[in-house]
């Protein structure tokens, strides 16, 4: 006899923002198509409308902290937080797109359906409990995603783009299911509350599970780490962030990586926090492996983003380094006790990259021509003469992301340092801070290009009503995270340390 | 589980191989032999067998297989479910009737965009 579960175990309320986000994408769907190809933009309003029903939705239920559909989904105060980032996200990125697409001709209604299933399953990813549905939001996160990339088919450099993030996409989600399957042959379950129960008695018995247990987190780590982009798993990154219409890289490096991360840190801190070499150990077996990964990951991302010359490049190696810096925290999550203070500091750091990077794209976006072109450093030449409010912001910007105090990039760099530290990750903290430095060095270039050197100052034309819109949304956000850290901590602390830990 | 258990099974296995061992020689053994050089080419469905193999062919088919294909899998999905109906009771049908319901989106959606029309 099956136990069947009546349709209110299932606990839908606590599971809205989500659902109704889903089903809201199916409405613009099937909407859009009633609407003529040259008023696209209330596909966008449609968009917004549904957008902002589910932010003002997801504040309501933040703190609920419940399980939902059978406890393969978490309404608590994390994925709350990742619902408030990727909304933001989404949002912001609505903003970018609308007149982006008009005047590059690739403005199609489907773009929007997109883009809301591409955060429905962000917002999946950061309340899933069990190992099936983070598989299945990563799907919905990724699939949308690849074809957006290629949705400016007639330029080759977009085609390569999906293609290649498909191609690599697929093989890091065959990763990530073949290391589903090795814990769940070790454990015999998928949810990761009971992989977290069993995990004690695999690592006190010392049988073969615990290889399995092993490899199994070594491949989900591998599958997660392709997402988020880290070395040596980042091969894709500048090729699709570079071919992809702008709007579509913006999204794709704070929403997908905000996304992976999610579901690296729900796995980490809620199924395996203590799968270590002995009993007694307050260091996580996979610690070494994440540090020495985001080492990497720093290291390679800030130098290889001194040499490039195309801006979308550089802020794609530049992603690579901030994937770095979260996975930092990530690692600092493997030392029992630091979990809480780890956590906090990597959704907190993610916040802060969301607003500046989206606020970092859109500025590019507005120096950016029809065709694609316009996006080079030495395009930035002479802007703070041609529109200085522009070049105030992208200043603005490039601090943030260097990590210069009064900005949110600092907020989130000194929380993660100090996670870092007190998880005894000494060296791995040096390396952040001196790679911090060495991305100085390209992020200013772009402030001394806009700033001192001559040159004509770019018309900046596609700086128009929406972009800016999303431009002044950014740069707020930056500002304020920057200038009153503790209105994010609280907000966070309020709704998450009760219902994580 | 005692292995004598898996004999019917065993059978099944030696029987299905030996009698089409069986079936697929017992003509060639007794029936009359006349061959032709189309009868002896592989079959291919009525297409040419032998030619270029990297022929232009209309997109066309390329997206009505992958409809085709889209669909199919989902009808797979009903067969378990069909299988444990009545146990299920009402939330078995509410759960399909949403699965179905978010199906039937996606075929209004192809429909209305044309994918079906072949010109």
């Amino acid at each position: 006899m099956i136990d069947v579960p009546s349709i209110a175990d299932l606990n839908l309320t606590v599971t809205f923002p989500a659902v109704f986000l889903a089903l809201f994408t199916m409405v613009v769907l099937i909407v859009d198509l009633f609407i003529p190809k040259d008023r696209k933009i209330r596909t966008a309003h449609l968009t917004l409308g549904g957008l902002v029903v589910a932010f003002v939705w997801n504040v309501l239920v933040f703190d609920s902290n419940q399980t939902a559909l059978g406890g393969m989904y978490i309404a608590d105060s994390f994925s709350g937080f990742i619902n408030f980032i990727a909304l933001t996200a989404a949002i912001i990125t609505c903003f970018l797109s609308v007149d982006y697409l008009k005047r590059t001709g690739i403005e199609q209604g489907e773009f929007y359906s997109l883009l809301l299933f591409s955060t429905a399953g962000v917002m999946f990813m950061g309340a899933a409990s069990d190992l099936i549905v983070v598989f299945i939001a990563l799907e919905i996160l990724s699939i949308p995603l690849y074809v957006m990339a290629a949705m400016r088919y007639r330029d080759a450099k977009s085609e390569e783009s999906g293609l290649k993030y498909f191609i690599l996409g697929a093989f890091a989600s065959a990763f990530f299911l073949y290391g589903a399957a090795l814990v769940y042959g070790a454990t015999g379950t998928t949810s990761l509350p009971e992989i977290f129960a069993s995990v004690e008695g695999i690592v006190a018995t010392d049988s073969g599970a615990r290889l399995y247990l092993v490899l199994g987190a070594a491949l989900i780590f591998v599958g997660l780490g392709f997402k988020v982009a880290v070395v040596p798993f980042h091969m894709w990154t500048p090729d699709v962030y570079e071919g992809a219409p702008t709007p579509v890289t913006a999204f794709m490096s704070v929403a997908a990586k905000a996304g992976g991360f999610a579901a690296l840190l729900r796995l980490m801190v809620i199924a395996l926090p203590e799968l270590t070499a002995n009993i007694g150990d307050t260091i996580a077996i996979w610690q070494t492996t994440i540090a020495i990964v985001a080492a990497a990951t720093m290291i390679l991302g800030n130098f290889v983003a001194i040499v490039q010359t195309n801006v979308k490049r550089m802020l794609a190696y530049s992603s690579i380094a901030h994937a770095g810096y979260i996975l930092m925290g990530v690692a600092a999550v493997g030392t029992i006790g630091v979990a809480e203070e780890a956590t906090r500091a990597a959704l907190i750091y993610m916040l802060a990259y969301t607003f500046t990077n989206l606020g970092a794209f859109a500025v590019v976006m507005a120096l950016e021509k029809d065709d694609g072109s316009g996006t080079q450093i030495a395009d930035f030449k002479g802007l703070s003469r041609s529109r200085p409010l522009l070049a105030v912001m992208m200043a603005f910007f490039m601090l943030s992301l260097t990590g210069v105090p009064t900005t949110a990039g600092f907020i989130g760099k000194f929380l993660l340092f100090g996670a870092a530290l007190e998880a005894g990750l000494v060296l791995l903290t040096i390396i952040g801070v001196l790679t911090s430095v060495v991305s100085a060095y390209y992020y200013v270039r772009i402030i001394v290009n806009m700033y001192l050197e001559d040159g004509e100052g770019d018309p900046a034309e596609g700086a128009t009503q929406y972009l800016n819109y999303a431009t002044y949304a950014a740069f707020a956000g930056t500002l304020i995270i920057g200038l009153f850290p503790f209105l994010a901590v609280n907000l966070l602390d309020t709704m998450m340390i009760a219902g994580l830990f | 589980m005692a292995l004598q258990q898996f004999a019917p099974i065993a059978a099944l296995i030696i029987l299905a191989v030996v009698l089409t061992f069986i079936i697929s020689n017992i003509s060639t053994i007794f029936g009359p032999s006349n061959n032709t050089s189309r009868k002896t080419a592989p079959y291919e469905s009525g297409m040419q067998p032998i030619g270029v193999g990297m022929r232009r062919m209309p997109v066309k088919f390329y997206l009505i297989g992958v409809l085709f294909i889209l669909f199919d899998i989902e009808v797979i999905f009903f067969l378990p479910w069909a299988v444990v109906f009545r146990d299920l009771g009402f939330y078995g049908l509410a759960v399909m009737g949403l699965f179905f319901f978010i199906l039937t989106i996606g075929l209004i959606y192809e429909w209305k965009k044309g994918a079906l029309e072949w010109e």
